[in-house]
């Protein structure tokens, strides 16, 4: 990579908070959107024996998070070595 | 084997693995007993955290709570996980790159502020003891209930555990014992819960049971619960009662409050890398989740085993456990109409805690000396029940009761030893070797962070022995608090390089003083005001933290705009915290 150290860390940066901001808008719409704000509309939708609403906001919104750690650390990890940002 | 010989059994073998993995990991040096050496594995780190993270209220009343509250609940659940998304994108990475010991530290370096530090501290000490109190007070019951000890013997009992493996181990102690502990709760937690799914439902994972339809019926888990809720009068349990901003801020309060904890985030200083932060984040809440996802199912099937078994049968005939937990005083039934039979619908039996009397009425009920509602409902059931009581409602053996009291003390114990660590790593670190005494050896500072720890053990017991009457209320202080100060704070020092020591100390300031006068006015100065139509924006105590937030943010980006920018050595220190490797450790002292 041709890229100064500079440069490397300011593009490095740059994605890193594309990649946050993207997670975290995902972050509000499993819990603030599905499970708070419109849970009655989707509470009229069944999901495998639950009303959809109230299973984002007892057991969705979970997993949710859980996946976007994941995809947050496997992003990071590659991240990090693109721009040859990683520990040793 | 009687159920209890059993619980002193297995209480006593987990008391005695805990202090055996003390005296094997103590600590040595400074570095070992704030992070442990900055050497704990990522799976380690996130099972401590988890254990470190539920208490003895998301162990014992965290199911009953949703169980009573249906929907409402679920401000819990949200809240106490989302925070984790939170941690592990915005904080958890840059404050293990930025490599020191406590969270008061990095508010000072990074705002190049004494005062801000000094700020810092009397948070991090306010709100952990406001938390530990509660853990105290929890680890005593337990004791009482389970051990027939007297709550306050149980209270010393427990400080003296705490004592040694905190004193003793430091962080390192801690971590390892946490792990344990862990390993003893969930096992504890997911017993008892997978019995009861089959039990009601067939199928043994109980975030399916959930889902499931009720044992020789079609109709679905939910679907029973609100029909059954609706013939007693009570509110729909998928649909809730609070108002949907009230939901919101809470929630968001919650969330918040859990990123900017200093006894979470000062887990994240642990790891050996920022990678291995990341990955930590990602552990403790796959942990975390486990139980909370299995909390409101068991919400649920006890909630159904209470509606279908109770209401209308005769005192009499009821289940035993109703007359076992009667005896224990949490269970009380005040035969109102005097026809014998348990009445059990929406509304409160009489006011307030059931004052027992020493007699029994006429179908051989404890007596309670407390005046009548209007209501017609007869019973009053305490929410802890939903868990204590799952093992006798399932008749499962006596060793499942063995566990949950042994799940049930190693949830307080860890959350304590975790909150009084951090309390006595801010004394010894960011007071005294900071202000009074900068050139301290490292014996003489571990040995100062040592008798902190054993004073805040002792203050946290005698806050267990004798609890200040407004313990409950001030958990909302906790998080709301965390919220208001903290969080912005911290994520404003890594994603702004334009803030400056101004416009935190204005941010804290105002969040601070917003949050804690908001919940002062209407917990301790008008209580009787404390209803929606009085609250701002209807949004009550618990949620308040939300808009303290907000208003830290505004306060801080408003007074940094008119004063001048960071040195240039911050703004260094900025961009080497935002990177996993890069211009060596953070600037000195």
């Amino acid at each position: 990579m041709s890229l100064s150290k500079e440069d490397a860390a300011r593009a490095y940066w740059k994605e890193n908070l594309r990649l946050m901001i993207t997670l975290l808008v995902i972050w509000f719409v499993v819990s603030f959107c599905a499970g708070i704000l419109f849970v009655d509309a989707l509470n009229h939708i069944q999901f495998f024996g639950f009303p959809l609403g109230f299973w984002f906001a007892q057991q969705g919104a979970i997993y949710g998070f859980l996946v976007l750690i994941l995809i947050y650390v496997l992003k990071m990890n590659k991240l990090d070595r693109k721009y040859d940002l990683h520990e040793e | 084997m009687e159920t209890q010989t059993l619980i002193y059994l297995m209480v006593g073998a987990t008391f005695s693995l805990y202090i055996a993995i003390a005296i094997w990991t103590r600590a040595g040096s400074t570095s070992e007993y704030y992070v442990a050496s900055k050497g704990v594995h990522p799976i380690a780190n996130g099972m401590a955290t988890g254990a470190d993270w539920m208490s003895a209220a998301s162990f014992i009343s965290m199911a009953g709570i949703i169980s009573f509250t249906g929907y409402d609940g679920s401000v819990y659940l949200m809240g106490w996980t989302g925070g984790y998304v939170l941690l592990a994108m915005c904080l958890a990475p840059y404050l293990r790159k930025f490599g020191r010991y406590t969270v008061p530290e990095f508010v000072g370096t990074r705002y190049y502020s004494q005062t801000a530090r000094v700020v810092a501290v009397i948070c991090v000490i306010f709100i952990s003891f406001t938390y530990v109190a509660g853990q105290m007070r929890g680890v005593g019951i337990v004791f009482s209930r389970y051990l027939e000890i007297d709550i306050n013997m149980g209270v010393i009992i427990g400080m003296a555990i705490v004592f040694f493996y905190s004193v003793l181990g430091g962080m390192k102690g801690i971590t390892y014992t946490q792990v344990a502990q862990y390993c003893v709760m969930i096992f504890a937690y997911m017993v008892p819960a997978i019995y009861i799914s089959i039990l009601i439902t067939g199928n043994p994972i109980p975030q399916f049971g959930f889902g499931d339809t009720v044992t020789g019926t079609d109709t679905s888990v939910l679907d029973r619960l609100n029909g059954l809720g609706a013939e007693l009068g009570f509110t729909s349990y998928t649909d809730g009662t609070k108002s949907t901003i009230d939901v919101f801020a809470i929630t968001m309060a919650l969330m918040v409050g859990t990123a900017g904890l200093p006894h979470v985030i000062v887990r994240f200083f642990t790891t050996p890398t920022v990678r291995d932060a990341r990955k930590s984040a990602g552990y403790a809440l796959l942990f975390i989740a486990i139980l909370y996802t299995t909390a409101p199912a068991v919400a649920a099937f006890a909630r159904i085993n209470l509606l279908t078994n109770v209401p209308g049968v005769a005192y009499e005939e009821a289940p035993q456990w109703i007359k076992t937990w009667e005896n224990a005083g949490l269970i009380a039934w005040q035969d109102k109409n005097g026809d014998g039979v348990i009445q059990y619908g929406a509304g409160a039996p009489f006011a307030g805690a059931p004052q027992f009397t020493n007699e029994r009425g006429a179908n051989g009920e404890r007596l309670i000396s407390n005046a009548p509602t209007e209501a017609e409902t007869e019973l009053y059931v305490d929410r802890d029940i939903m868990v204590l009581a799952n093992p006798e409602i399932a008749n499962l053996p006596g060793w499942v009761v063995a566990l949950i009291a042994a799940g049930g003390l190693a949830a307080a114990l860890s959350t304590a030893a975790g909150l009084l660590l951090v309390i006595s790593t801010s004394i010894s670190h960011d007071l005294l070797k900071s202000n009074f005494k900068k050139d301290i050896s490292e014996k003489g500072e571990l040995l100062a962070a040592r008798i902190a720890a054993g004073v805040a053990v002792i203050v946290a017991g005698l806050f267990g022995i004798y609890p200040p009457a407004f313990v409950a209320q001030v958990v909302a202080f906790a998080f709301g608090l965390a919220a208001a100060s903290f969080f912005p704070v911290i994520v404003m020092g890594i994603f702004s390089k334009r803030m400056n020591k101004e416009g935190a100390i204005a941010g804290m300031a105002v969040g601070l003083v917003f949050t804690f006068s908001y919940i002062v006015f209407f917990k301790f100065i008008s209580p009787e005001l404390d209803t929606a139509e009085h609250w701002w924006f209807g949004i009550s105590p618990e949620g308040i933290g939300t808009l303290g937030m907000i208003f830290n943010f505004i306060a801080s980006v408003a007074v940094a705009s008119v004063t001048k920018a960071p040195p240039e050595e911050i703004q260094h220190l900025i961009e080497d915290i935002r990177v996993p490797r890069g211009a060596g450790g953070a600037i000195a002292h």
